[in-house]
């Protein structure tokens, strides 16, 4: 269960073999995420259980899910545009089928996903898991 | 005496693992420091053969282990300069000395509108107690700042000082900043002003020699887990006149004397302010860290670390893109820092980490301090006894790194 726009990030991470190109690759992908306007930068968007500041904004159209998000640290931005791959464009059927932790393994990014990790992913994931339920 | 680190690092087992497969270089002691093998066996020795509840039985392992728990006051008087072992209350760390502080004497001798004074670069723990009281009995706290190399000046402490001030609180080494605060002034100037002082020592008593006597506070509370020892020990020296003020704040067994249906007599101090079965072995191995990093030399001790901050010091300022916070000029060995640009205090750490370099990143339990130096969040890099020059090169490369991949 995964969206063309996430294998195509698979793909990319299967020629990443060390941990500091598959960050650079993660840090670049925040930077070119879509900048969240400062008007969504509210309480009820934000996410609790992040050391960092992120914010997540879903949207449910037709069925569609689909969110914008953001983070001031960069590695999580990119975990933030890694997410909308993952989750953008499915059904909220889809969405609650989606195996996170599955996929980012595909990546070698499993260990963010781990219960003590603050980094907010688990956090986010039980956000986009709650709003399409 | 010389100082052999290698000799010390052999000391510590951890210190030889990897960590995301290289060799750890632990920089988070202001957290909480690694322990010795000394103390580990120390404890495993206390189960295995010396265990038994403390100043209760009339048995042997009773005997035994109350013997070698009660030792500890001593080794605690003797590491803080106390006169008098009956000054050292064991706690179950900084925090709950400093709430011993707040409802064992605080609370009952002040009143609405008396004064408490605080720095600006406070832990929340020496913070949060005295809000405490401010909510339930309307003290006012009074808030000093530090300048801009982080230093706090003695006289401006004194000049927040009002008639109505009772307490000073303040910290002997900032745990973000590493500013050595000079306390003996602040001490000895509040005493001729009738002022309690209530000095934390959390920090400080890791990394110099700490003599209350001299220093001439009426507080001192210390964190074991960050003096080599386990966690969940700790002590506080408490001045015997200011102990005379205090009632008891935790109640329950082996504080007291007798207890009636109508009536409790409690037990003399310092027994009467510790309730309950307490640490018994963290206290025994508090006993051996204590006595592990005397038979080094506090003064040993402070000057390796002097030699490290000298030297992580040159090394840091020569990134040109690293904003470090506190200057002072004889400030321990802590370096709080952030990236120039858009990388987070916890994108820093999560690749230092990668690079097997364990740091702090967040607002480090100091809110106040943060907001006045307008900083969100920092890393820290903090030393202790057993750290290296080469650890320091290894921050500086990972540090590299940061810079190549968050530039």
């Amino acid at each position: 269960m995964a969206t063309e726009a996430f294998e195509e990030i698979a793909e990319t991470f299967e020629f990443l073999d060390d941990w500091e190109d598959r960050y650079a690759h993660v840090i670049d992908m925040g930077r070119e995420m879509d900048p969240l306007d400062d008007a969504f930068k509210v309480p009820a968007t934000k996410v609790d259980g992040c050391a960092s500041q992120v914010w997540l904004v879903p949207q449910v159209e037709g069925g569609v899910f689909t969110f914008k998000g953001a983070s001031d640290a960069m590695i999580v931005s990119g975990l933030i545009a890694i997410l909308r791959a993952l989750y953008n464009g499915l059904s909220v059927e889809d969405v609650q089928r989606v195996d996170a932790r599955a996929e980012f393994e595909r990546l070698g990014l499993n260990d963010h996903l781990s219960a003590q990790r603050s980094n907010g992913l688990r956090a986010m994931i039980e956000r986009i898991r709650s709003v399409t339920a | 005496m010389g100082f052999d680190v290698e000799a010390v690092r052999a000391d510590f087992p951890i210190l030889s693992r990897e960590v995301n497969g290289k060799p750890l270089v632990y920089l988070d002691n202001g957290a909480s420091a690694q322990k010795p093998q000394v103390v580990i066996d120390a404890i495993t020795k206390a189960y295995t053969q010396e265990y038994s509840n403390v100043h209760r039985g009339l048995h042997y392992l009773s005997n035994l282990a109350t013997e070698k728990y009660e030792g500890v006051r001593g080794i605690v008087a003797r590491f803080l300069g106390a006169e008098d072992e009956t000054s050292i209350i064991f706690t179950s760390g900084t925090t709950e000395g400093i709430n011993l502080v707040a409802y064992g004497w605080a609370m009952e001798n002040l009143r609405e509108g008396d004064e408490i004074v605080l720095s600006v670069m406070e832990h929340h723990a020496n913070i949060v107690p005295w809000h405490f009281l401010r909510e339930r009995m309307g003290v006012k706290l009074v808030w000093v700042d530090v300048d801009v190399n982080g230093d706090l000046d003695p006289q401006a402490v004194m000049e927040a000082c009002t008639d109505r001030t009772k307490l000073i609180a303040v910290t002997h080494m900032s745990n973000v900043l590493g500013t050595v605060v000079d306390v003996k002034t602040i001490c000895q100037a509040a005493r001729a002003r009738a002022i309690a002082t209530m000095i934390d020592g959390s920090q400080a008593s890791v990394h110099m020699p700490v003599n209350v006597t001299d220093l001439g506070c009426d507080f001192y509370p210390v964190t074991g887990h960050k003096l080599y020892g386990p966690s969940g020990s700790g002590a506080i020296y408490i001045h015997p006149d200011r102990m005379a003020e205090m009632r008891p704040f935790i109640g329950g067994g082996d504080m007291i004397r007798e207890v009636h249906k109508d009536e409790v007599i409690y037990n003399d101090a310092p027994f009467k302010f510790e309730a309950g079965t307490p640490g018994i072995v963290q206290t025994i191995g508090l006993g051996v860290a204590l006595d592990y990093m005397m038979g080094l030399g506090m003064d040993n001790i402070a000057a390796h670390e002097r030699h490290l901050r000298d030297y992580a010091r040159e090394r840091l300022d020569g990134l040109n893109w690293l904003n470090v916070q506190g200057h002072s000029a004889g400030k321990g060995a802590i370096f709080s820092f952030t990236l120039e640009g858009a990388a987070h205090a916890h994108d820093i750490s999560t690749v230092l980490d990668k690079k097997g370099v364990a740091v702090r990143a967040g607002q480090h339990c100091c809110g106040p301090l943060m907001d006045h130096m307008g900083v969100t969040a920092s890393c820290r890099a903090s030393f202790g006894m057993y750290n290296t020059t080469d650890e320091v090169d290894s921050l500086v490369d990972a540090l590299e790194l940061c810079h190549k991949l968050f530039a």
